[in-house]
């Protein structure tokens, strides 16, 4: 679409002598953020249908009453791995990934800022995740105290619990350094004449998520730590009777697991605020204030954190505090909401697969969300709290939520990353599919909650059998309907229709200036911005 | 393509909705009102924020839908160009924000309330086990435990092949309930002996968290005699979900009379563990008490499980030295889930569960080991580890 792009191609095919290293090596010892971005995507996919898998494992035996398949402590490692798979090992990774992929593209930068960094960033994971799935496979058993690791219950835990810890502290290496990364990537490499105010929302939401991990990810690594010395080293911070308190893990977990739950939903929000604007054919409304609302979101989640704890015995005080901080993040989040309804609002919309799963975004994330505030009420949260309400709320945000914004970002980009038109078809019909499961499986989840059944239980009472049942179902049809996904993206990347420079009519921002396939090395010389480059 | 995309949205509303319809319990679909003033005011906040929700879901669905309808290109639609405006980025943060405002000050009084553990007229303990409740009566001086009734517990264990039809109330039974009078504000104190646990009763909305070492308050006034079930809400290991609460609310007479009946029970429990007990009746006794306590881990036949949870069958401890083996039961196995059963089994079933493991899955030493003879056992464990775990040797449970 704009000049600077096929004058730069030009120039790229004369004298391209680094392409990419033939056999396997390329893969190790790439410092290419489109290779590093294609790992981690690929590490995250297969995560998924193992974090899936023990989903399905989780379901299989709540299908009915008693216990059939597994013993309870088994049940346990199954919700404790699923969390901790699904959470480090798949959301996270897609959206470093996909920051990898995409960040230096729309800044108009060669590369990432810090190339080798970015390798063993990667690199550090599969290790990180083979030792926390090992622990399934030693005598002491997988982690089984629940993701959020409460002491003294984990710490009952055999010998295994010290690679836990070590996993989780190779995972967090990995986060910071990617974090690190994409910072230095953000505020060094912008094309020159991008400010800060013109950077496409991807880029914003990636930063302040950026931000939070920097700010967080230590706070974990010592809460754990501090776990291993209780456990290992006679250490009592979490123990009474050494003048510890277990409550405390509690604070200093939430510190760090609340912005958490936004580093796992922000880049998501970047996502979706540039599929909206694309298919409606009109920019998105209120750019500066989704800017503003992205950092408020990221402020207020450092001061909700004990809305996790409202049956711990907190004082008063604390309670009225948390309830009215937590109550307070709905607004910035009903802006965010607001404006993508107000950006489709008079546009000119088409529904390819990623604004089906764009669509599909605002209204089940909006629908987690509004259960999200009735959770923010205190006293309701006494009754709500540690049941499948829960369970109900936070599989809406992350499944048809971060989740489906990475759909989303896979249809939406893929034809970028391979040149290649998917297969628009079997797109909507994995839409639909996934759709329709996905809230057979979660929608009866808020019944069964309210009705008082409590999460982390594999055997429950009869008057819940029913719509256990249907979630159950609804699990299964997900759960494989997703293989679809990976037949779609293996079909694209063998062959299709082939995809033109700016894809999508829609598009905007400096991605779609490049052909597609993206070459290996795009930008090495710094493009023009012009208002038609910038995506606000 | 569009009438292919109608095509599977009706074909998915179909199979969302078909079997629903068709299993569905609907009375299981909401929060009960439940039997106290508070319980019913957390109703009444749960169903007020939950409409504020649906209409503010029906109109941003609603705006998003007629746009999604009316806004496409295959309509004809044409992009307009506008993209912000200042006033209505106000508006809506304002407007949601005089909403919550709204909805924050009958919150907080709520709140208030709940948090008011003033002017109680009696006080229980509630300290959670692994996984178990024990209920002390402070000022009647009743103390017992509560657990999964035992039918339920044989018919959940993997592999049985018994019908759970047969229960009324699967995994909501208890072998002792809790039983409280009514029209009295009724203090519970929560704590733990091992990890965390948190003890739940909806129809009360009262729901706490028992912290190991730390003593948490919570209250309910009850209004309606009749029988409450709960559950145990934070995990707390291998058989969190077969750890529930039944709360009998009683009229005050029939109060009275149980309170009478259990101190009378009490005092001959004492008289019981003076006398010379038989090695059957030990054995008798302690096959229940193993059932209770020890065979969730242990297993049936004394087996464990390879890698969690050691065998008793052919064990060194159960066919070794007899004072090791009343030191382990007693004391527990420290950071592992073997718990220091002195605080909470009696002289009695310490004896008798010990004399069992002595006696069965082929351990066949022959020997006993008397109640009365438990009180010199503590003792003399007192003395040779005065340095640890004094609670658990001396507080010892009638």
């Amino acid at each position: 679409m704009s000049q600077v792009d096929t004058s730069h191609d030009a120039h790229h095919g004369d004298h391209d002598h680094h392409g990419p290293a033939p056999g396997l090596m390329r893969w190790i010892t790439t410092t290419n953020h489109k290779d590093i971005g294609t790992l981690y995507l690929w590490f995250s996919l297969i995560m998924f249908f193992i974090g899936g898998g023990m989903a399905l494992i989780i379901r299989a035996e709540l299908w009915a009453p008693g216990i059939q398949i597994v013993d309870p402590m088994f049940f346990n490692s199954m919700t404790t791995m699923h969390a901790l798979v699904m959470i480090f090992g798949v959301v996270m990774p897609a959206f470093v990934g996909l920051a990898n992929w995409m960040i230096p593209m729309m800044l108009g930068a060669p590369d990432m800022a810090l190339p080798r960094l970015n390798n063993w960033s990667f690199w550090i994971m599969p290790f990180a995740f083979t030792i926390l799935l090992s622990t399934l496979f030693m005598d002491s058993g997988g982690p089984a105290g629940g993701w959020t690791m409460y002491p003294p219950l984990v710490l009952q835990m055999g010998d295994s619990f010290a690679f836990v810890v070590f996993a989780i502290h190779f995972m967090g290496i990995s986060s910071v350094m990617g974090s690190i990364n994409i910072v230095a990537t953000i505020f060094n490499m912008r094309a020159p004449g991008m400010t800060l105010m013109q950077m496409p929302m991807f880029v914003w939401t990636w930063l302040i998520t950026a931000f939070l991990l920097i700010a967080t990810i230590p706070v974990f690594a010592g809460a754990v730590t501090m776990l291993l010395t209780d456990r290992f080293f006679e250490t009592s911070f979490f123990s009474a009777a050494g003048g510890g308190d277990p409550v405390m893990y509690q604070h200093i977990f939430w510190f760090f697991g609340h912005p958490e739950v936004y580093i796992l939903i922000l880049p998501a929000f970047g996502i979706i605020s540039h599929i909206i604007p694309t298919f409606s054919r009109k920019p998105l409304f209120g750019y500066d204030s989704m800017v503003y609302a992205t950092a408020s979101i990221a402020f207020l989640s450092f001061i909700v954190w004990a809305h996790h704890m409202f049956t711990t015995g907190m004082p008063l005080a604390a309670e009225l505090f948390f309830m009215f901080s937590t109550m307070m993040i709905s607004v910035p989040t009903g802006v965010k909401v607001f404006n993508w309804v107000s950006t489709m609002w008079r546009g000119s919309m088409t529904f390819e697969t990623p604004m089906l799963f764009a669509i599909g975004f605002v209204v089940m994330f909006t629908i987690g969300g509004l259960s999200g505030l009735m959770l923010a009420i205190t006293p309701a949260d006494i009754q709500y709290h540690d049941t499948y309400f829960v369970v109900a709320h936070f599989h809406y945000v992350l499944v048809p939520g971060a989740i489906y914004s990475l759909m989303a970002a896979c249809y939406f980009w893929i034809p970028k990353w391979t040149g290649n038109m998917y297969d628009e078809k079997l797109g909507k019909m994995h839409f639909w599919i996934s759709t329709i499961f996905v809230n057979v499986l979660f929608f009866p989840m808020h019944f069964v909650g309210l009705a008082g059944m409590p999460r982390r239980i594999p055997d429950y009472s009869l008057q819940f059998a029913d719509w256990n049942m249907i979630a159950t179902i609804g699990a299964f049809g997900f759960g494989f309907s997703q293989l679809m996904f990976v037949y779609i993206i293996f079909k694209c990347i063998k062959g299709g229709e082939k995809a033109t420079g700016e894809v999508w009519e829609g598009a905007r921002g400096l991605e779609w200036t490049v052909a597609s396939p993206a070459p290996y090395h795009t930008f090495e010389e710094s493009p023009t911005i012009t208002p038609n480059t910038v995506t606000r | 393509m569009r009438f292919g995309i109608i095509r599977w949205m009706l074909l998915g509303l179909a199979a969302a909705v078909l079997p629903s319809v068709a299993l569905a319990d609907w009375g299981a679909l909401n929060m009960t009102e439940g039997v106290t003033d508070i319980s019913r005011r957390v109703y009444g906040l749960h169903m007020a924020i939950f409409y504020i929700c649906c209409v503010i879901g029906a109109l941003v669905f609603g705006v998003m839908f007629y746009s999604i309808l009316k806004h496409r290109k295959s309509k004809g639609a044409v992009a307009a160009d506008f993209h912000e405006s200042t006033t209505v980025e106000i508006v809506w943060t304002v407007v949601p924000l005089i909403i919550l405002i709204a909805m924050a000050i009958p919150a907080a009084r709520v709140l208030i309330k709940m948090e008011d553990f003033s002017d109680s007229e009696m006080s229980i303990k509630v300290t959670g086990y692994q996984w178990r409740w024990q209920y002390e009566y402070l000022d009647e001086g009743i103390s017992f435990y509560s657990q999964l009734h035992p039918d339920h517990n044989a018919a959940r264990q993997k592999g049985s092949d018994i019908d759970l039809s047969q229960f009324d109330n699967y995994l909501k039974e208890v072998d002792k309930p809790l039983v409280v009078p009514v029209g009295k504000k009724i203090r519970f104190l929560h704590t733990s002996a091992d990890v965390i646990h948190s003890w739940w009763v909806p129809a009360l909305s009262v729901k706490k968290d028992a912290n190991p070492g730390f003593i948490n308050e919570n209250w309910a006034k009850i209004d309606e005699p009749g029988i409450y079930r709960g559950k145990c809400t934070e995990l707390c290991g291998r058989d969190h979900g077969f750890m529930p609460v039944v709360v009998h609310a009683v009229p005050q007479e029939e109060y009275d009379q149980w309170v009478a009946e259990q101190q009378e029970l009490m005092a001959a429990n004492a008289t019981q563990g003076e006398r010379q007990w038989t090695k059957e009746e030990l054995v008798a006794q302690g096959e229940k008490v193993y059932g209770a306590n020890c065979m969730g881990c242990h297993q049936a036949e004394g087996q464990g499980i390879p890698g969690m949870f050691p065998s008793i069958a052919g064990s060194a401890i159960a066919t070794g030295d007899i004072e090791t083996h009343v030191q382990t039961v007693l004391m527990g196995v420290a950071d592992t889930p073997m718990a220091a059963y002195g605080s909470t089994l009696s002289d009695i079933d310490l004896a008798a569960v010990i004399t069992y493991q002595r006696n069965a899955f082929g351990n066949d030493l022959g020997d006993t080991v008397q109640p009365y003879q438990m009180k010199s056992l503590r003792q003399g464990l007192l003395q040779t580890n005065a340095d640890i775990d004094q609670f658990n040797l001396t507080q010892g449970v009638n």
